[in-house]
């Protein structure tokens, strides 16, 4: 495993290698690297800094509950810049870090064309070609990819405001930094949610680095192959298979003790 | 409307004759008039906004006219562009028009505003700025048709023209219009300055040639409680850029009362969504799982 684990931070900073570890254990894969998981929990933050800040100045009925937490409307309003700078920025790297596992593929206009199978537990597990990430996932990281360029673009001209690039470009940014952060706030809920309850398993990626390989096989098929070379479907079945016949010999070794 | 006489005398006991102030005030809204054609740019309304509202003097840029600065300024909020305008005919028309706030009915900077109690229009048709509720996000500059609102980088807050609301409140006149030399100034009930305007105005047309002579009281922000007698009413623009059909952006009229609450009720059904789907689906797991009871039980994984 050592050699996936190599291959997966390949790229990532030379100080990043040297500052944290992924230990992979028994039973698991390596999924994600120090630097990426440093990038995530990065933009995270100021993600949620940035959002709360901006529902103070979003609506009046939000602006006297979410003011206060960050020192009054007037260090809200300084802050909330910034917030969004930190995402924008660590996100971008995070961008250029995943540019080549997001590239669009077969698989996910297959993924995206049937919105059953990602809604419905039906299937046990993925269709075979899921590689490292599926439809759904691409879809959201290309969202942010575009809505942070437009987070960025119309908040500096607010930020700079209309004395500089005049009442209706800012009246306008206005109306998109608001849909860009919607769409955005609709999709952190789903994202949180398959991240932890929707998906258990799935929260050690970001936080160790790792899943197990159970998870790989079930989420991530083709992804499973590349990192095993491995069939994945095969692998599935074998384990149950060691499983049913454990079960079977704990069955035999209870009745024998039992007579 | 009953709230505006609760503190305005009805009776008075052992008093001769009829009750002093009864029947004064028949309009509530308060209004500017500024007869372009008759103010002679002496500028005294800038200093008498300068001194009375107590703000320093500041270098100016001079830039080859009689105009005292390109630009009003967070302390410096009433300033008379010049404009020199060439007639079809060739002949020269040297304009004058004090530039402050217009104080409009339906103000674009308050509707732009996204802080509690920072911008308060008064009944009496006052648009005021409250510097301490003041964000600094100058969103009403952006709000603004009229390009009025100014930012001070020091302090973070926006200011502009108060219409003296300080003073008007104690009965008195704002300080530009008890400076005015010419009389070009009037300030008065909005339906007094109104008829006075279109008399002046009917004037210019019957009288002194100006047929294009009108009031600038634009409807697009609901009118406003600074109004113009203009030569060419048809034309505004001439006056150092007063809007001709000043209107507020969609941005905070319909997008911000309207679809951004509802937007933001759409974002949250993404908690909504994945919540019920939690309870109606359940987690999607690791295979293989603990297989589910056979269907002896009704409880079985889905079924249809």
């Amino acid at each position: 495993m050592d050699s996936a684990l190599g291959r997966l931070q390949e790229k990532d900073p030379e100080i990043f290698k040297r500052l944290g570890r992924t230990v992979v254990h028994e039973g698991e894969l390596p999924r994600h690297s120090v630097y990426t998981r440093f990038l995530h929990w990065a933009y995270g933050v100021f993600f949620f800094l940035a959002l709360i800040s901006g529902f103070a100045i979003y609506l009046p009925f939000l602006f006297r509950v979410f003011a206060p937490v960050f020192g009054g409307p007037a260090h809200t309003r300084m802050l909330h810049p910034w917030f969004g700078l930190g995402f924008v920025f660590f996100f971008g790297l995070q961008a250029l870090n995943w540019l080549g596992p997001m590239t669009w593929t077969e698989a996910d206009t297959h993924w995206i064309k049937n919105p059953r199978q990602a809604v419905f537990n039906d299937d046990l597990v993925e269709a075979e070609d899921v590689g490292m990430f599926n439809g759904g996932q691409k879809l959201q990281f290309w969202e942010i990819t575009i809505g942070s360029v437009v987070y960025l673009v119309t908040g500096i001209i607010m930020w700079a405001g209309a004395r500089t690039f005049g009442a209706m470009l800012v009246a306008i940014s206005y109306v998109l930094h608001d849909i860009s952060a919607l769409v955005m706030l609709f999709g952190i809920f789903v994202h949180v949610y398959l991240s932890t309850i929707g998906q258990p398993g799935t929260m050690q990626a970001m936080t160790r680095g790792t899943v197990s390989e159970a998870w790989g096989w079930t989420h991530a098929p083709a992804w499973y192959r590349y990192m095993t070379g491995r069939d994945p479907r095969q692998a599935l079945e074998q384990e149950r298979q060691r499983r049913t016949a454990r079960e079977r010999a704990l069955e035999q070794l209870a009745r024998q003790s039992g007579k | 409307m009953a709230e505006r006489r609760i503190l305005q005398t009805e009776q008075i006991s052992g008093h001769p004759g009829p009750v002093a102030g009864a029947g004064v005030q028949r309009d509530f809204e308060v209004c500017k008039l500024i007869d372009t054609t008759t103010c002679i740019g002496c500028k005294a309304c800038e200093v008498a906004c300068v001194e009375w509202n107590d703000m320093p003097f500041q270098p100016t840029m001079f830039d080859n006219t009689y105009q005292t600065m390109p630009e009003t300024n967070w302390n410096y909020w009433n300033l008379i562009k010049f404009n020199e305008h060439v007639r079809e005919d060739g002949t020269l028309m040297w304009l004058m028009r004090k530039d402050q706030c217009m104080h409009c009915a339906d103000p674009g900077c308050l509707d732009a505003c996204p802080a509690d109690g920072a911008i308060v229009k008064y009944a009496n048709g006052i648009v005021d700025f409250q510097q301490e509720n003041c964000i600094g996000c100058e969103f009403c500059v952006s709000g603004c048709p009229f390009n009025i609102p100014r930012f001070n980088k020091e302090t973070k807050k926006v200011y502009k023209c108060t219409l003296c609301s300080d003073r008007v409140g104690q009965g008195l006149e704002p300080a530009c219009i008890k400076s005015c030399p010419t009389g070009c100034l009037h300030f008065g009930t909005k339906e007094d300055m109104k008829m006075l305007a279109e008399g002046r105005a009917k004037q210019l047309r019957d009288v002194s040639g100006f047929k294009d002579a009108g009031v600038y009281d634009p409807e697009g922000v609901g009118g406003t409680h600074v109004i113009y007698v203009l030569h060419d009413a048809a034309n505004p623009q001439i006056y150092g850029g007063l809007p001709k059909d000043p209107s507020v952006s969609f941005a905070y009229k319909a997008w911000k009362s309207i679809l951004k609450p509802i937007g933001l009720i759409g974002a949250s059904l993404g908690f909504v969504g994945v919540l019920f789907h939690y309870v109606f689906e359940g987690p999607r797991r690791e295979q293989p799982e603990v297989p589910p009871r056979k269907p002896e039980s009704s409880s079985g994984r889905r079924e249809g």
